[in-house]
């Protein structure tokens, strides 16, 4: 059986403060794939996740996908220090009107004894689990994560690998830009060193506006 | 061959680059020709004295301090809907000139004003609409220069010009109503365009026009400086990337 | 949407500051006015409508930079606009998270101060009509500014420069009001001024707001 990608990337080029950083970038993810971005700092990964997010528009190409399926995971995660765990994690359920959702991604990032703490009194790792049990109340099936694993030990990495496994099993998707081997070794590998943008002068996408200045 | 070519900067550039000498020449004749006339050629009105003389730049200014916004507008509009660079560049160019246009009719009006009212400043409500749009310039300044990426700083800006020109209109009108709420009418203003015979207009008419060709100058001048701004961080991104 | 809002105010609440700082700012400027321009209530009562309404746009200036910043830092204003929400109802919902913490309060506390300023009798019931119908316009023409300053690391000052100039029609209508209520005459002008300027704040600059967050997220 074939199924039509839930989202794919075609011959994008995104630009970074009106220069163009990465092109040529072009990808497929159907239900239960999972793709992981790699590429030395500043390559221009952030930049393509939030590209994908829609936050900002590409430089050429363009990006197919269903309306609202895409989750978006930044490096920050998005917490309120005077809210507790449950409220954060309420709050987001609200917006995405997935209120039923609350209670089971709690267990699954393993939050549930820190339920009531206020979020600023959690651990850097565990405000990273919180971050990404925000995912799970969203209910959408394509996950763009930047850095999911930053401050996670071992454990909360088996931990969200297992989260990961059981979203692309119920039919998600997802692309990650990690450093680190998060063993889900059925993932695909995109390296981005070779799709760094070229100079507009030997053929490339161009900067953007600035280029037409140059 | 149509309008927006020229809203390629190479064009732009080379357009202006002509074009340059010759507004230049056209502002310095006018102007000249229209302030000398105004300054040493007309008789002196009886109950004005010398100082009615400086309506010429008076005026002039005040004029231009209004539609140099305007301008910013129309050049803020076409970049927000076109995305044609040189129009963001122009407004940005064109706004401290606003600016001083601005000041300079304040300045002269508080000149004028203290021999024919007795007071360098009084809350009429076209002074007061002067000092708003001044506020606005210095806002629309510092919005600019305080965003590092010059396309967010031109969209933003191109923003707060639309906001803040819908604003400007309404705080002349809540001006206009407020001062009456206090003085019965707003009689200190004089309004030079109807009380002037026409032995002072035609001066004041080639003033004017010498302001318009000066901006047009002023303008030209600052919007290839930041053409050439801009050219110089493309290049510097350029070399960056390579 | 009325999540978001519950959330700014129970941030607000639990922050502290949201309700008590604005509120003792406004105090504190109608307490230092006497002594700036002596105890005589003659002169007090006639400028009481100014001070309270320019005691209030001041009070409600000083809580503007927070309405987006905090949220941009922590990057939830990221994550709220991949969120299936319009960024104008966020914006929408951000001013009244901010009017309900900043602009009711003054609203009811400003009789209290009206009479520390001998305002007279007449006019306390249009000052609170005026602040009521005006400082939401204060609010969202706030969140305007708080939107294009988002991006900067020093972005307060620059606020109050740009959201100044925009508050002075809802200024002079809204003193006015007061004003013309205390001597007994006609209110009705500045009455449909304040209410149309208000409703047409409200109802068209979220739509500006919204682009320039937009703009700041790229």
């Amino acid at each position: 059986m074939t199924m039509a990608p839930l989202i794919s990337v075609v011959d994008l080029a995104v630009a970074r403060g009106g220069v163009a950083i990465l092109e040529g970038v072009h990808f497929a993810l159907s239900a239960g794939r999972a793709l992981v971005l790699r590429g030395p700092n500043g390559c221009g990964k952030t930049t393509l996740l939030r590209t994908i997010a829609g936050l900002q528009p590409p430089l050429a190409g363009h990006i197919e996908a269903m309306p609202d399926s895409i989750a978006y995971a930044s490096h920050a995660d998005g917490l309120k220090a005077t809210l507790s765990v449950t409220e954060n994690l309420r709050f987001w359920a609200a917006i995405y009107g997935q209120p039923k959702r609350v209670d089971p991604a709690l267990a699954a990032m393993n939050l549930d004894a820190l339920a009531a703490r206020a979020a600023m009194s959690l651990s850097a790792g565990q405000k990273r689990r919180l971050g990404l049990a925000r995912l799970l109340v969203t209910g959408r099936p394509v996950w763009v994560l930047d850095e999911p694993t930053v401050s996670l030990d071992a454990a909360s990495v088996a931990l969200f690998a297992a989260a990961l496994r059981a979203h692309l099993a119920t039919g998600g998707a997802a692309l990650i830009a990690t450093h680190i081997d998060i063993g889900l070794d059925e993932a695909a590998v995109l390296d981005l060193t070779p799709l760094k943008a070229r100079a507009p002068a030997a053929g490339g996408a161009g900067g953007g506006f600035d280029e037409a200045f140059a | 061959m149509s309008i927006w070519e020229y809203a390629n900067p190479k064009k732009f550039m080379q357009t202006s680059a002509w074009a340059l000498p010759w507004f230049t020449g056209l502002a310095v004749v006018t102007l000249l020709t229209g302030l000398i006339w105004g300054f040493f050629f007309t008789p002196e009105a009886a109950n004005f004295g010398t100082t009615v003389k400086i309506i010429y730049i008076h005026v002039p200014s005040a004029m231009m301090a209004i539609n140099v916004w305007a301008m910013m507008l129309v050049t803020s509009l076409i970049w927000l809907i076109r995305r044609h660079h040189v129009s963001a560049l122009a407004a940005k160019a064109a706004a401290p000139i606003g600016l001083v246009m601005t000041l300079i009719a304040l300045f002269t009006g508080a000149i004028w004003g203290q021999p024919m009212w007795g007071t360098w400043w009084e809350w009429d409500p076209r002074l007061t609409s002067f000092l708003i749009l001044g506020l606005f310039y210095l806002g629309y300044l510092a919005l600019w220069a305080a965003i590092d990426n010059p396309d967010t700083a031109a969209d933003l800006t191109g923003v707060l010009c639309l906001v803040g020109s819908v604003f400007a209109l309404l705080s002349r009108y809540a001006v206009n109503f407020w001062n009456q709420g206090l003085h019965q009418a707003a009689s200190l203003s004089v309004d030079a365009e109807e009380n002037v015979s026409d032995v002072y207009w035609y001066p004041l008419l080639l003033c004017m026009a010498g302001f318009v060709l000066l901006f047009i100058v002023l303008v030209l001048i600052r919007t290839r400086t930041e053409v050439r701004s801009r050219r110089l961080q493309a290049l510097e991104a350029r070399e960056r990337l390579a | 949407m009325i999540a978001l809002l519950v959330r700014d105010l129970r941030l607000a609440v639990r922050a502290g500051g949201g309700f008590g700082l604005s509120l003792a700012f406004f105090l504190i400027v109608t307490v230092l006015v006497p002594f700036g321009v002596g105890p005589e209530g003659g002169t007090l009562a006639r400028i009481a409508p100014g001070i309270l309404w320019v005691g209030a746009l001041l009070a409600c200036l000083l809580s503007l930079d927070r309405i987006f910043a905090l949220d941009f830092e922590d990057g939830s204003l990221d994550l709220i606009a991949t969120a299936p929400i319009p960024m104008e109802a966020v914006v929408t919902m951000k001013a009244l998270a901010h009017w309900l913490t900043t602009g009711l309060p003054l609203v009811l506390a400003a009789p209290v101060f009206g009479v520390l300023l001998h305002l007279p009798g007449p006019a306390y019931f249009w000052l609170v009509v005026s602040l009521a119908l005006g400082t939401p316009a204060l609010s969202v023409l706030g969140a305007f500014g708080a939107a294009l300053t988002v991006g900067l690391k020093r972005g307060g000052l620059l606020l109050s420069l740009l959201v100044l100039p925009l508050y002075v029609p809802t200024l002079i209508f809204g003193a006015e009001l007061i004003g013309r209520g205390a001597e007994g005459s006609s209110t009705a002008t500045p009455l449909m001024m304040l209410a149309g300027i208000t409703a047409a704040t409200v109802a068209l600059v979220p739509f500006a707001a919204a682009a320039a967050i937009r703009i700041n997220l790229r």
